[in-house]
C-alpha cells in the first residue's frame, strides 16, 4: 500500500533528466545541514571525547588525565544508581506510552466522530517544551498532593512515577500520530479476506495489523528509548533528583537519572569537570549501543508487503 | 564644500579616536548580581561616553555564575578582564587567572583589606568591594499592630514568644508571624546558605577554626533546629509545602504586609522600599536568634561574596584599562553614587553614604559592642553540592521527616564534599 503511494515520486526522481542534475548538485543541497552538523554536532563531539581525557578549567587551560577521569567515575556510588533509575524509567514509560499511543492509535482509527480534533487534542502536549512542561505538572503535583500532606521531592515512589506520568502525558501524542499512520496502511483487502476466512478481532490484531505496523513499533520504541535515556528537563525541574540519601560515602539523588548526574557532577567544581566528561562518554556509548541493538531487534520482526 | 570638508575631517576624526581607543585595552565585566545589571550597563556607557573607552558588562543568569564563567574564561582574547570570585571554592579555582592587585591605583583607594581574598604569598587577588549583612527583616509597624516593639526581641526566647503570639492571632490580625520559608532554588539558599552560617559560625567560633575544616561536629544543631522550626511552624505555608514555595513568594509576603519577619538581606532593601512601597522607617533588621548562650550580644552577619578580580591572562592593555574603569568606579561621582544605591557602603575612601536602613542597623549593632557574625559558610566545601544536600534533607523534615537526616546532611554531607574536592 504505502510503495504503491511512492511509486509516482520513485519515476520522477528515477527519470534521466532529474536524475542526472541531482547527482551533480546534491553535495551543495547537503552542505548547509551538514555545516549545521559538523558545528552542532560532530565537532562538540569529538572535543568532548578528547576532553574526557584531561583534568581541565576551561578549554585552553588542562592536564593530560589519562584514564583517571573513567576510573572516577566508576568509583562514583550516584553514577551507578543513577544509571538503574535511567533503566528503570526507559522501561516502564517504553511499555506504557507504547500501549497507550497504540490503544489511543487504534481507537481513532476505527472512524469515530472527531476522531480530527482528537488527534489534535492528543498530540498538544508535545509542542510544549519539556521545562514549562515540567513546571506546570509540578503545580498539578503539588496541588493534588497537598492533600495528602506529603509532595513530589519527598518520596522516591511519587518522583517516579510523577515522572512516567508527565512522560507519558507529553509523548503519547507523538508516537500516537506514528502509530495513526502505520495503522492507515494496514490493508484493507487483508482484513476483509482475513474476517471471510472467520478471523475475530483478536486475530486480525495479532496476525495482520501488529505485523504490518511493525514498523511504526521499531520507531517509536527506538524514539522513547532514547527520550527516556536523554531525559533532563523533566527530570531536573520535577524533583531535581530529591529525596537524597548517604550511601557508600556518597550523597545519593534517589530519583536522578544519567543526564541530571553528569550535569551535577560537570558543575559540582572544576575538578569534576573532566570527570562529568568522561561520563557524558560512556553516556553516548550507553545509548548508542542500545539504540543499535533494540533497532537490530525489532527491525527483524518487521514484514515487508 | 569647506562644510562639507569640515564634516568628512571631523568624522575622520571621530573615527581615528575610535580606532586608537580600541588599542588602547577594553574591558569586559561579568556581573554576578542580576539585580544590579540595569545600573552596571548605565554606568559602563557613561564611561564609555567619557574616555571612549569600551566597557562591556555582561550578567549571568542568576544562579549560574560559574558555569558562565567556565564558558566566558574559555574564549581566549575574549574572555572577562574583570570578573567574581568571592570565597574559598571561587579562589581554588580561578586563583591562579587573579592579577596581584597590591599597589595599584585602585586598591590604595580602598580602606579595608577585611573583605579581600589573598593568595598564599599574600598577593591580594580578590577585592571585596562591598559587604553585605544579613538578619531577619522586621515590618515595624505590623509588630506594633501586635502589640510588640523590637526593642524586646533581644533572644530566642522572646523572638519564639512573639512569633508563636502572632501565629495564633493571625486571623484577627491580618498578617503571620514567619514569610514562607521555601526550598525551591529561588529560596532555600537563604536557609541552606544563610541560616546554615548560624551553627557553622558558632562551632568554628568555640573551635578556633581559620581555614576549611576536613570535618565539622554540627554541635550547634539544636539551635538550627529551634529558628527552623519557628520559621516553619509561624508561617501560612504548611511546612509540606515548601518543596515548591519560591523566593518571590516571600518576598510578595513582606512585601504586601501578610507577614511579620522575613530572613534576608541587606540587598533586599531597593526591592522592599521600591518595588513594594514599604515606607523605610517601619523596616528594621534583627539578628538571628537561635538559643545559643550569649547571644543577646549578637550583631548581623556580616561579610561578603562580593569581591572583584582582574583577569592576569587578559592582554596588558586590557588588564590596565580594566583597572583604570575600576579606579573611575570607586572615585568618580558617577561610579561612586551607582555603588552606594546598588551596594550600599563599599570599602572605599571616597565612598558615599548610603540610606540603607539595614547597614545603619549593622553599624548600630557593632556600636553598641555586639560581636559580628561572620560568614562562616565561605569556608564550605563543594558549596553547592553541599547545599543541596542540606536542602533536600530539611524538606524532608519539614514534611514530617527525620531530623537525624538534616544531621547527616551537615556533619556527612561535609566529609563528603570536602573529599569530593
Amino acid at each position: 500500500m504505502r510503495k504503491k503511494k511512492t511509486r509516482p515520486v520513485h519515476a520522477g526522481l528515477n527519470s534521466q533528466l532529474i536524475r542526472r542534475s541531482m547527482q551533480r548538485w546534491f553535495p551543495l543541497f547537503l552542505l548547509p545541514t551538514f555545516i549545521a552538523f559538523c558545528i552542532g554536532f560532530l565537532w562538540p563531539f569529538l572535543q568532548g571525547i578528547y576532553l574526557s581525557f584531561f583534568q581541565f578549567k576551561t578549554l585552553d587551560n588542562m592536564n593530560f588525565a589519562g584514564l583517571q577521569n573513567y576510573l572516577k567515575a566508576f568509583g562514583d556510588a550516584s553514577f551507578v544508581s543513577a544509571f538503574w533509575q535511567t533503566a528503570k524509567v526507559a522501561v516502564v514509560s517504553i511499555i506504557l506510552i507504547n500501549l497507550f499511543a497504540f490503544a489511543v492509535a487504534y481507537a481513532l482509527t476505527r472512524g469515530i466522530r472527531g476522531a480530527n480534533l482528537f488527534r489534535s487534542v492528543f498530540f498538544m502536549p508535545n509542542l510544549i517544551g519539556g521545562i514549562v512542561l515540567g513546571y506546570i505538572w509540578n503545580t498539578i503535583f503539588a496541588g493534588v498532593l497537598r492533600g495528602y500532606n506529603t509532595a513530589l521531592a519527598l518520596n522516591s515512589t511519587l518522583g517516579f512515577w510523577g515522572l512516567i506520568i508527565v512522560l507519558c502525558w507529553q509523548q503519547v501524542g507523538y508516537m500516537m500520530i506514528i502509530y495513526i499512520a502505520g495503522l492507515q496502511s494496514v490493508s484493507e483487502d487483508m482484513i476483509e479476506a482475513a474476517r471471510i476466512d472467520g478471523a475475530n478481532s483478536w486475530h486480525v490484531l495479532r496476525h495482520i495489523t501488529l505485523p504490518t505496523v511493525m514498523p511504526s513499533i521499531t520507531i517509536c520504541t527506538f524514539l522513547t528509548l532514547t527520550n527516556s535515556f536523554k531525559l533532563f528537563d523533566q527530570n531536573l525541574v520535577l524533583t531535581n533528583g530529591a529525596p537524597m540519601v548517604f550511601d557508600a560515602g556518597q550523597q545519593i539523588y534517589t530519583t536522578e537519572m544519567l543526564a541530571l548526574n553528569i550535569y551535577r557532577t560537570f558543575t559540582m567544581n572544576w575538578k569534576w569537570q573532566g570527570v562529568g566528561q568522561a561520563k557524558a562518554v560512556m553516556f553516548f556509548i550507553l545509548v548508542a549501543g542500545i539504540s543499535l541493538f533494540q533497532l537490530s531487534a525489532t527491525r527483524s520482526r518487521e514484514v515487508q508487503q | 564644500m569647506k562644510k562639507l570638508f569640515a564634516l568628512v575631517l571631523v568624522l575622520a576624526l571621530a573615527l581615528m579616536a575610535c580606532v586608537a581607543s580600541a588599542q588602547e585595552g577594553k574591558v569586559y565585566f561579568l556581573n554576578f548580581k542580576p539585580e544590579a545589571d540595569e545600573a552596571w550597563q548605565a554606568l559602563a556607557a557613561t564611561y564609555t561616553a567619557n574616555t571612549g573607552v569600551e566597557v562591556k558588562v555582561v550578567t549571568a543568569a542568576s544562579g549560574t555564575y560559574s558555569e558562565t564563567l567556565t564558558a566566558e574564561m574559555g574564549k581566549g582574547d575574549a574572555a572577562p578582564t574583570l570578573f567574581q570570585c568571592g570565597n574559598k571554592a571561587g579562589l581554588d579555582t580561578w586563583g591562579e587567572y587573579c592579577l596581584d592587585l597590591t599597589g595599584t591605583d585602585f586598591y590604595n583607594e580602598m580602606t579595608t583589606d577585611e573583605f579581600n581574598l589573598f593568595g598564599e604569598n599574600g598577593e591580594a587577588l580578590c577585592a571585596g568591594y562591598c559587604y553585605e549583612a544579613f538578619g531577619i527583616i522586621v515590618n515595624k509597624d505590623l509588630l506594633a499592630q501586635a502589640g510588640y516593639d523590637i526593642s524586646g526581641i533581644t533572644d530566642f526566647a522572646s523572638l519564639k514568644a512573639v512569633a508563636e503570639d502572632i501565629h495564633a492571632r493571625r486571623d484577627e490580625l491580618g498578617f503571620d508571624a514567619f514569610t514562607s520559608s521555601g526550598m525551591d532554588g529561588s529560596s532555600s539558599w537563604r536557609f541552606s546558605g544563610h541560616l546554615a552560617n548560624m551553627p557553622l559560625y558558632y562551632e568554628f567560633r568555640d573551635d578556633g577554626v581559620t581555614e576549611q575544616p576536613a570535618t565539622i561536629t554540627g554541635a550547634y544543631l539544636d539551635a538550627f533546629k529551634n529558628i527552623w522550626d519557628l520559621y516553619i511552624n509561624n508561617a501560612s505555608t504548611e511546612p509540606s509545602q515548601l518543596s515548591t514555595a519560591t523566593g518571590d513568594q516571600a518576598a510578595a509576603e513582606f512585601g504586601e504586609g501578610k507577614a511579620a519577619f522575613y530572613q534576608n538581606g541587606t540587598w533586599e532593601y531597593a526591592n522592599l522600599t521600591g518595588n513594594f512601597g514599604i515606607p523605610a522607617e517601619n523596616l528594621a533588621m534583627i539578628p538571628i536568634y537561635c538559643g545559643v548562650e550569649g547571644e543577646d550580644k549578637a550583631g548581623l552577619c556580616c561579610g561578603t561574596e562580593n569581591c572583584w578580580a582582574v583577569n592576569v591572562k587578559a592582554s596588558e592593555a586590557d588588564q590596565q584599562a580594566t583597572l583604570d574603569f575600576l579606579y573611575w568606579v570607586v572615585t568618580s561621582d558617577e561610579g561612586t553614587t551607582m555603588m552606594a544605591e546598588q551596594f550600599g557602603p563599599i570599602p572605599f575612601k571616597a565612598a558615599k553614604a548610603s540610606d540603607n536602613v539595614f547597614f545603619n542597623d549593622a553599624n548600630a549593632y557593632i556600636a553598641q559592642g555586639n560581636y559580628v557574625v561572620s560568614w562562616a559558610f565561605n569556608y564550605t566545601p563543594n558549596v553547592d553540592a553541599w547545599r543541596a544536600g542540606v536542602v533536600a534533607a530539611m524538606t524532608q523534615y519539614s514534611a514530617g521527616g527525620s531530623w537525624d537526616d538534616v544531621v547527616s546532611a551537615f556533619v556527612d554531607g561535609w566529609a563528603v564534599q570536602y573529599n569530593n574536592q
